[in-house]
This record gives structure tokens, C-alpha cells and sequence, in this order.
């Protein structure tokens, strides 16, 4: 591999450790939160009680994965 | 922007660079002590050159080129993205299921593996390119992270010189106190900053996601106060549940040993 191929590689390999890694379900949910935040921009009690829940249930599945696999 | 969201835009930045510098100062003093300082030193500065041109080089257009609702949307995903990722990681290690990152276990290999067969002493003044790329890619690598976080909450905010200043404040004191006690920073109470980091970054990624979409927090910019409430409030229920039953495995335990006892 030259050497744009080698920088190429680990831009892509900083990229998906950051935002993947070793919990894909985090990005997976901030995906969804992104998503319903544009889904409900014209529902605003809805948006304001939705996001938060689903950041905060997120978070704790997440831990509880973690749980699982130590 | 108001001066309070301000405030913790700081402290968030400057949270963040500590316990990134403080790792990244840990490589340094291992290949300094076993390579020579010059080098060692030349490597850290020149990494950190290249992480202020990266900031800006891509902070710059950001904040000048990009329609600041969807800027806001995708550096809101991203802060919280990472601001989850640390929360987690944080609580797991907070309540004894992860180790807590060792800097004086990292201090002994990085020194062992590039102590073997060198020539060099400490203090000598000969350039070494091991020394330098050891150091250069220590602080480069751990200073990327940084650099998204002062690029995202600094662009997003409008205030990329103040998040830059923030870090960069952060990674001087770090080096001052490094050079004042000469040795990695293993006492500083990392995971506790990388918690309150992980806390505010998931606060300001949650709203700044909704602000961009065009969601109107109550309260305007105190919903960022608010969030760091619940989501502390969260973390560090999680902790104390955690550290109340243990383990995964512990509840498995009993009913392994009384198949054990009885088959």
C-alpha cells in the first residue's frame, strides 16, 4: 500500500473508531436521535420529551451491554 | 450565546484537552526519559503545530461557509456520539466492571519497549527520530480528539478561538505541571473529568441536535443546564446501581454452583 493508500486507510480507521468502535448501538442511537429531532421539529412538546428519553435509554442500554460483556 | 452556556463551553474544553494531554504527556516523558528530551520535546511541539493548523484549516470554513442549523445537527450528533461513548465508558470503569486507565502501567511499557537497546541517555542533545515520531504520534493521536471537540463546540457556537483557547490553555498547564513534578500525571483523577466531560458533551450534543433541527428548548440555552442534570443524575445512579450487583456474571454464579452441587 502506498503512502495515500496508508493515510487513506487510517483517516478511515480514526473515523470508524470514533464514531463506531466497539458500540455500534451508541451511534445506531444517536442516529435515531438525529433523525426523530427532524422528524418532530413540528411537534415540540413531543420533540422536547422524546429526545432526552431516547439519549438517556441509549446511555443505559449501552451500560447494561457493557455489563454483560465484563 | 449566552455567558453561562459560555462557561460551560470552557469547561468542557478544557475537561476534554486535560485528560487527553495527560495521556498524550505520559508518552511524552517515557520517550523523553529513555530516548532524550530534545527529541522528545521537538516531536510533541510539532505535533501540536499540526493540530492548531487542523483546527484551522477545517474550524475556519465551518463556521464561515456552512448553514449553521445543519452544522449545529451534525456537531450535535457528533457530540453526542463521543459525550455517550465517554459517559459510558466512565461509568463502567466507575463502578469497578472496566480498569480505570493506568498511566503508570502505560508509562512502564512505552519506557521498557523503547528503552531496549538504546544507545542514548536522558538529557543528551543528538536528534532521535524514534523519540520524535513516539512523541509526535502520542500527541497527535490524542490531541485529535480535541481538536473535534474545540472544532465542533467552537464552530457551532461561534466561538472557535475561545474553545481553542480553552485547550490550549489546558495542554500548558498540563505540561507546566508534568515538568513541575517531572513524571506522568497517574493522580490525576481522570475517569472523574472524563465523566463531567462525558456529561456535558452529551448535553450540548443533545441540544444542539434539536436547535439545528428546529426544536425550541424550554428556557433557551438553560436546557443545556437541565441536561447536564439528568444526565448526570443518571450517570451517577447507574454507578451506585452498578456497584450495588456487581457484574454480569455474579448473578449467574449461584445457580452455576447449584448445578454444580447437585449434578
Amino acid at each position: 500500500m502506498n503512502r495515500i493508500g496508508r493515510a487513506a486507510h487510517s483517516f478511515a480507521a480514526f473515523w470508524w473508531d470514533f464514531l463506531i468502535g466497539d458500540t455500534p448501538e451508541l451511534f445506531l442511537a444517536v442516529v435515531v436521535v438525529v433523525g426523530m429531532a427532524l422528524l418532530l421539529r413540528n411537534y415540540q412538546t413531543a420533540a422536547i420529551i422524546v429526545l432526552p428519553v431516547l439519549a438517556i435509554v441509549s446511555l443505559l442500554a449501552s451500560v447494561r451491554r457493557g455489563r454483560r460483556m465484563h | 450565546m449566552s455567558t453561562t452556556s459560555t462557561t460551560v463551553l470552557l469547561l468542557a474544553v478544557f475537561g476534554a484537552s486535560t485528560v487527553e494531554m495527560v495521556e498524550a504527556l505520559t508518552i511524552v516523558v517515557a520517550a523523553g526519559i529513555t530516548r532524550g528530551w530534545r527529541s522528545a520535546l521537538e516531536g510533541a511541539a510539532a505535533a501540536v503545530v499540526g493540530l492548531a493548523a487542523i483546527v484551522a484549516a477545517v474550524g475556519v470554513p465551518l463556521v464561515r461557509y456552512v448553514p449553521i442549523d445543519a452544522l449545529r445537527v451534525v456537531v450535535g450528533g457528533l457530540l453526542l456520539v463521543l459525550g455517550l461513548s465517554w459517559l459510558r465508558k466512565a461509568i463502567l470503569r466507575a463502578s469497578g466492571l472496566k480498569p480505570l486507565h493506568d498511566e503508570d502501567a502505560i508509562f512502564t511499557t512505552i519506557t521498557e519497549d523503547l528503552g531496549q537497546g538504546v544507545p542514548t541517555a536522558t538529557g543528551q542533545s543528538r536528534r532521535d527520530g524514534v523519540a520524535f515520531a513516539v512523541a509526535f504520534k502520542g500527541v497527535f493521536l490524542e490531541g485529535t480528539e480535541v481538536v473535534l471537540i474545540v472544532v465542533s463546540l467552537g464552530a457551532s457556537q461561534h466561538r472557535l478561538g475561545l474553545a481553542a483557547g480553552a485547550a490550549a490553555a489546558a495542554a500548558v498547564l498540563v505540561a507546566l505541571v508534568g515538568v513541575l513534578v517531572a513524571r506522568q500525571l497517574s493522580t490525576v483523577p481522570e475517569n472523574t473529568i472524563k465523566l463531567g466531560v462525558g456529561v456535558m458533551l452529551s448535553s450540548f450534543g443533545l441540544f444542539w441536535v434539536g436547535e439545528g433541527a428546529g426544536v425550541h428548548w424550554p428556557g433557551g440555552d438553560l436546557a443545556i443546564f437541565e441536561f447536564i442534570g439528568i444526565f448526570a443524575l443518571v450517570t451517577f445512579g447507574s454507578v451506585a446501581w452498578l456497584r450495588r450487583v456487581g457484574p454480569w456474571s455474579d448473578l449467574l454464579t449461584p445457580s452455576i454452583n447449584s448445578q454444580e452441587m447437585s449434578g
